[in-house]
């Protein structure tokens, strides 16, 4: 990947942060720890994967992404505010009782949203779903999933792992968010659901491990996982709770907590500098 | 009314869905391992390219139903009640209901009729739980022409839906000739003065022999079968309150949450009468043969008519 376009899509990504800050912040409420941990992925997708239009998104044959962790819903609202599917002065609205950008992803009234999530471990089967119809109708989109490492946790998670890989869904790709934290603490202190890797290939997927903060390696994970055919691909990125906000990286306590005015002040300070030229 | 046939609502399902594959390409149909039992295997022998076993993830079915729906699909998904709306009650909530998904769930083996395999499968809990999830439309038929009827219906409806059917062939008392299922709407089967028998699914058929007990004891009781239990049709049932006077409401569920409930809801809103309810009291199913449970359970024509003397006895 040409210098050039990492450039531009590190101050994308810091845009993204801004808006999860802005939005996490105006709301007093929100997660702020795991948005900033799939904000460069997320931003990668859509900004340079994914076939959408901002303009139209329901355009027939579109690619879809389910944010299966969908307390972070701050980083889906901010990447597609930013993209242009709405506003991104809305994101000062987020969880206002009037505001359409609910605490949880609302597929029936955000547009660019394409599934309702929030409940741990059922956005992935949805993903699963999408992507079989896309089989049955012979239609070439691609599914993408958000899935948080804590997510894992849920039975349901590996239902849909047996399901995508049974029916051969290699137009899926998952992501696991692997930032090792979850609101009680460190996923390995408190229910271990690694290795990712040995259990995903054991279920039959094509897995591919990433430093989720790398674009080059992100960009380099989404061509190899269009190319793997008759297996759906997960993507293993190890990535940090709370990236570009110093106090809040790989802090479980940023999980679900918003900065007061000084840490807000300061948090966008930091993501400023990291880009500043 | 000559001796009916015998079906099995099931069985009438699994056979529209096989049916009406061909007239609506859109529609899949997704199940947990239990086709043979459901009857969407019958189904699945004519358009096995539209069908896809789960395996035992109920959950997961509920989830991956509502993606097909997201993406333009029609999913009927199909296992026994107890593990859709119960075992799987969070997926539909979140996945179907509240984001209104075009998702169809065909749950089957509802209430005590499920039989020998006894309490564990018998789900007397599925109306109250769908019913309290808004915007859930839930269809009870009460018997094979009715349920037919009702899968075409669901296909044509855009919106969720909660199909419930029976493990027990019960008597066929719709012509299918002249039926016409009309959605959310109550159906009037026989005018009475004196009482109202509301019932749904299996009970409907008994609360046609209680009316004719009650007959030859000089009681007219108008029967009302209720297939839509949400929305309810309050229509049909204020005006049976105030032209009767007193209800019984037969269902094979608990008495707290089903169609009691709703008619209840209904009534001390709008035009308060007396009420009672034929149904399981609040207790667990237990395994037998299901003649047997359906007399243990007082899901008999005998209680509907002691049921209605007992509400016209609280008429003022």
């Amino acid at each position: 990947m040409e210098q050039a376009k990492i450039k531009a899509l590190k101050q994308t990504a810091a845009q993204v942060r801004l808006g999860v800050l802005e939005a996490v912040f105006s709301a007093s409420s929100g997660h702020p720890g795991g948005s900033l941990s799939i904000t460069d992925i997320l931003t990668y997708l859509y900004f340079e994967e994914m076939n959408i239009d901002p303009a139209n998104p329901k355009m027939e044959g579109r690619d879809r992404l389910v944010l299966s962790k969908g307390h972070t819903a701050p980083a889906l609202y901010s990447v597609l505010a930013n993209r242009g599917y709405f506003d991104v002065e809305l994101l000062k609205t987020f969880r206002q009782v009037d505001s359409i950008l609910q605490g949880h992803p609302d597929m029936k009234h955000i547009p660019g949203v394409e599934m309702t999530t929030g409940s741990l471990g059922l956005g992935i089967s949805a993903a699963c779903g999408m992507a079989l119809a896309a089989k049955i109708d012979g239609k070439d989109y691609r599914t993408y999933a958000m899935l948080g490492d804590g997510e894992t946790q849920e039975g349901q998670v590996w239902e849909a792992l047996m399901f995508g890989a049974h029916y051969k869904l290699d137009n899926l790709c998952i992501v696991i968010d692997w930032n090792g934290l979850q609101i009680d603490g460190r996923i390995t202190d408190l229910m271990n659901p690694t290795p990712y890797d040995k259990k995903l290939e054991a279920f039959g997927w094509n897995v591919i491990s990433i430093d989720g903060h790398d674009f080059e390696q992100i960009a380099a994970a989404f061509d190899a996982a269009k190319t793997c055919k008759g297996k759906p691909t997960a993507i293993i990125a190890t990535t940090t709770k709370g990236k570009g906000v110093s106090f809040m990286e790989d802090q479980a306590s940023w999980h679900g907590t918003a900065p007061n005015a000084e840490q807000y002040a300061q948090a966008v300070a930091e993501i400023k500098a990291s880009v500043a030229e | 009314m000559t001796m009916a046939e015998k079906i099995a609502t099931r069985e009438a399902y699994g056979n529209a869905l096989a049916e009406f594959g061909e007239k609506y390409p859109n529609f899949v149909v997704l199940d947990a391992d239990l086709a043979a039992a459901t009857k969407t295997g019958v189904f699945k022998k004519k358009f096995p390219e539209r069908f896809f076993d789960c395996g035992i993830a109920e959950g997961n079915m509920m989830s991956v139903a509502a993606g097909l729906a997201a993406a333009g699909k029609i999913p009927f998904a199909s296992t026994f009640a107890m593990f859709a709306a119960g075992r799987a009650f969070e997926q539909i909530r979140n996945s179907i209901g509240y984001p209104h998904l075009n998702v169809k769930i065909g749950a089957t083996h509802a209430g005590i009729t499920v039989g020998e395999d006894g309490a564990t499968h018998q789900c007397n809990e599925d109306l109250a739980t769908m019913r309290s999830i808004p915007g859930m439309t839930i269809i009870n038929p009460a018997d094979a022409v009715e349920a037919r009827a009702a899968v075409e219906a669901a296909i044509n409806y855009v919106g969720p839906v909660y199909m419930r059917f029976g493990r027990l062939a019960i008597p066929v008392f719709n012509d299918a000739a002249t039926y016409k299922f009309e959605w959310g709407k109550g159906v009037q089967l026989a005018e009475g003065k004196d009482v109202t028998i509301i019932a749904t699914g299996v009970m409907v058929d008994m609360a046609l022999s209680a009316r004719a007990t009650l007959a030859a004891e000089g009681i007219d009781a108008r029967v009302i079968n209720i297939h839509t239990i949400k929305p309810l049709d309050r229509e049909i049932v204020l005006a049976a309150a105030r032209e009767t006077g007193a209800l019984v409401v037969a269902e094979e569920h608990n008495i707290i949450g089903g169609l009691g409930s709703a008619v209840a809801e209904c009534l001390c809103e709008a035009c308060p009468v007396p009420m009672m309810r034929v149904g399981v009291e609040d207790t667990f199913g237990r395994s037998g043969k299901v003649p047997a449970l359906l007399e243990y359970y007082g899901l008999t024509p005998a209680n509907i008519v002691a049921k209605a003397k007992a509400a016209i006895a609280l008429k003022k």
